[in-house]
């Protein structure tokens, strides 16, 4: 079994589900001779030519848009996006299009597509090098939106979002991209879509957090079990459509829970998960919900991006406030 | 190149130099059957193809009799707000008429004579604009694509269909329409860029109707022609009179050829006038004079068609009797059944959102069930 990086692993899952189906192919820009800005479809074209694996021109619209027509025509398009701040014109095919054709059409014409694009800051890139953009799609009817937090997991749900027959919008947390390897066995299993994974057990307070947040989840549970504080950590993994079961389960015997998300606070995804046990958690919770979240700021450069990020003092501090109700 | 340039008004009055020569020059306009109903000598052998008038008069009839009764239908409280295609049946009629059923089509809001030329019924349409997602699902042209309201988004679309043809080694065609103004958007130049440059086999048919609901192509872009945007993306490009379908059927024929036979996309710009309001909800005696309308109504494109047909001996007054009362009964039977379908059953909103729906959107689809069944459901709503 190979110990891959989590943006190795996006190649390993690409490679895989190309060399299983005909109809899956790569689009976008550097994606085939560069092998994609961070390598993540490196030796595709050499693998599987220039008909499989498209270097485009330079226009986000139009690799979406051509990925719907693509989609629709019964192909397997996985589209990446170079970087997160360059999305934005992408998300009028995604509304208007992508995520309404089988609706529109009553389910004559489907869009089984794969957007995908790095996510997140932390590696002190340019300017709209480092937005966190999940929440933006994750309020679109018909999406699916996935965030992968580990290079098993990268695999497994790249893998499922692929071969999933509607439109999935796959975020990649591009801080993880060479953070860390994991064993990850290139057996073509794919993981479950639409539900979260519990990594971490424990009774007093849940952490529930996706991307790039899940590792500092898990270093903030181990530095609380020093503590004495058991942390049950949430990977979200699928945030469209959300596993509210996994999370209200899990509140349900801790009481307390801690929302991670680098994103801006306002309007971010984590308001979501708030909502969902303000409205059926309620009764479980000893302590006020904390959301750990990036400021309401414009992502800032690399030189005060630090500042921003929320790491494990924030974490933390949200923890032992919650804590403090019995 | 720079002996051929002119001098031209720049935005602020001063002279700048634009080249080569004239680009109403480079793409002058084809047309073969003038509005007096006269048939130029050097006309397509479609002029000379008494059958295939004769179709393409019978669907431009039943196009403007759709038309016609979609508009009473909204003007009475029984359809939604309409888009008329009056006076733009050419365009629709003639570029569908030179499709094979294979090839596909993308249209905008506007192309119901090309839908109804494809296959897709004007029950369907009627279904569609009367609010009901059903009527986009076409039992004839299942893979054409439905109408896109928002403008020129779609045509990367139809870029998309076209590469999976090319990859695909098939003899199609994708075929986008859109309208002039959205020849302003960027969607539409990503399209014809990407079309472009992989060759596909794509064609783009600009219905310039001279109007962007309240916009006139005046004030819509300088280029002296739509159909010069196409220099911009490397790709073939004529200008053609969008109410002479002779020339609509020809350039598309043409385009389609080459298309299929591996040489790449074509932009049609074909100029024919908005007759009606942009939709039922607009009214453009607000920002359009009635002496423009009056005109433009001396170049519509079916009296021509009728006349030329007359003058060939081709078509009589009890000929188009008989038609019009054909369509009326067509339509007026399609109106009859669209009124009495009842409306989907609330769940369908979530019936076709995903292949499965998600087991944590089952209560949402409960809820709106019970809702439904209680009878208690929006006293605000307008339908049901």
């Amino acid at each position: 079994m190979a110990e891959l990086t989590l943006v190795q692993a996006i190649n390993a899952a690409l490679a895989r589900a190309m060399q299983d189906d005909a109809r899956v192919l790569v689009l976008g820009e550097d994606v085939g001779r560069d092998g994609g800005v961070f390598r993540a479809t490196d030796g595709l074209l050499a693998r599987f030519g220039e008909a499989r694996v498209l270097d485009t021109p330079l226009a986000e619209l139009g690799i979406v848009g051509l990925s719907v027509g693509l989609a629709a025509q019964g192909m397997r398009p996985v589209a990446e996006i170079q970087f997160s701040g360059f999305i934005y014109p992408a998300l009028d095919q995604m509304v208007n299009h992508a995520s309404r054709l089988r609706t529109r059409t009553r389910g004559r014409m489907t869009c089984p597509m794969v957007l995908r694009s790095p996510n997140g800051g932390g590696i002190h890139a340019p300017e709209h090098h480092s937005e966190s953009v999940e929440a933006m799609f994750a309020g679109i009817p018909g999406l699916r939106v996935v965030i992968p937090s580990s290079p098993a997991k990268a695999y497994g749900l790249l893998l499922a979002a692929i071969r999933d027959p509607d439109p999935v919008v796959f975020l990649e947390p591009t801080r993880s991209y060479r953070a860390v390897k994991e064993a990850v066995e290139d057996d073509g299993a794919a993981l479950p879509l639409d539900r979260s994974f519990i990594l971490r057990e424990g009774s007093d307070l849940t952490i529930v957090a996706w991307g790039g947040m899940v590792r500092d989840a898990l270093a903030s549970a181990e530095a609380l079990a020093a503590e004495g504080v058991a942390a049950e950590v949430i990977d979200l993994a699928t945030l469209k459509p959300l596993d509210t079961t996994t999370i209200l389960k899990s509140v349900a015997k801790t009481g307390r829970c801690l929302i991670l998300q680098e994103a801006a606070l306002t309007g971010g995804y984590g308001a979501e998960i708030a909502a969902c046990l303000a409205g059926q958690g309620l009764t479980s919770l000893l302590a006020p919900v904390e959301r750990v979240a990036g400021y309401d700021t414009v992502m800032p450069l690399p030189r005060l991006e630090h500042h921003y990020l929320p790491g494990l003092p924030r974490i933390l501090a949200a923890a032992h406030r919650a804590m403090e109700y019995r | 190149m720079a002996s051929d340039t002119k001098k031209a008004a720049g935005p602020d009055g001063s002279a700048v130099a634009i080249g080569p020569g004239s680009w109403a020059a480079a793409f002058p306009q084809r047309r073969y059957l003038a509005p007096d109903g006269t048939m130029a000598a050097a006309a397509p052998a479609i002029a000379r193809d008494g059958e295939r008038l004769i179709a393409l008069y019978r669907a431009m009839t039943l196009t403007r009799c759709f038309d016609t009764k979609a508009i009473a239908l909204q003007r009475t409280g029984r359809l939604g707000t309409y888009a008329s295609s009056l006076g733009q049946e050419a365009v629709a009629v003639g570029v569908a008429s030179a499709m094979r059923p294979e090839d596909v089509l993308v249209p905008s809001f506007r192309e119901h004579g090309a839908q109804l030329w494809r296959g897709v019924t004007s029950y369907e349409l009627f279904l569609y604009w009367g609010g009901d997602e059903r009527g986009s699902d076409f039992a004839g042209p299942r893979q054409d694509f439905p109408v896109s309201i928002p403008v020129a988004s779609h045509a990367p679309h139809s870029a998309g269909v076209a590469l999976a043809f090319k990859l695909r080694s098939e003899k199609r065609v994708s075929v986008c329409i859109l309208g002039d103004g959205a020849t302003s958007k960027g969607d539409f130049y990503e399209a014809i860029n990407f079309a472009g440059v992989w060759r596909l086999p794509a064609l783009f048919v600009v219905a310039n109707n001279q109007w962007a609901i309240s916009v006139p192509r005046a004030a819509q872009t300088a280029a002296q022609t739509l159909a010069q945007k196409a220099v911009a993306a490397g790709i073939a490009a004529e200008q053609v009179d969008g109410n002479d379908v002779i020339a609509v059927a020809d350039a598309a024929e043409r385009a389609l050829a080459r298309a299929r036979a591996g040489e790449g996309p074509t932009l049609i710009e074909a100029v024919t006038y908005r007759l009606g309001d942009h939709t039922t909800a607009d009214d453009a005696s607000r920002y359009r004079d009635d002496a423009e309308v009056s005109r433009h109504w001396t170049e519509e494109p079916m009296s021509r068609l009728r006349q030329y047909l007359a003058a060939q001996g081709l078509w009589s007054a009890d000929q188009e009797e008989t038609l019009l009362a054909q369509c009326s009964a067509e339509i007026d039977a399609a109106a009859d059944r669209y009124l009495a379908t009842p409306p989907e059953p609330p769940e369908a909103m979530f019936d076709h959102l995903y292949a499965v729906l998600p087991p944590s959107m089952a209560a949402q689809r409960d809820a709106a069930l019970a809702e439904a069944l209680s009878g208690q459901e929006n006293p605000g709503r307008t339908d049901g």
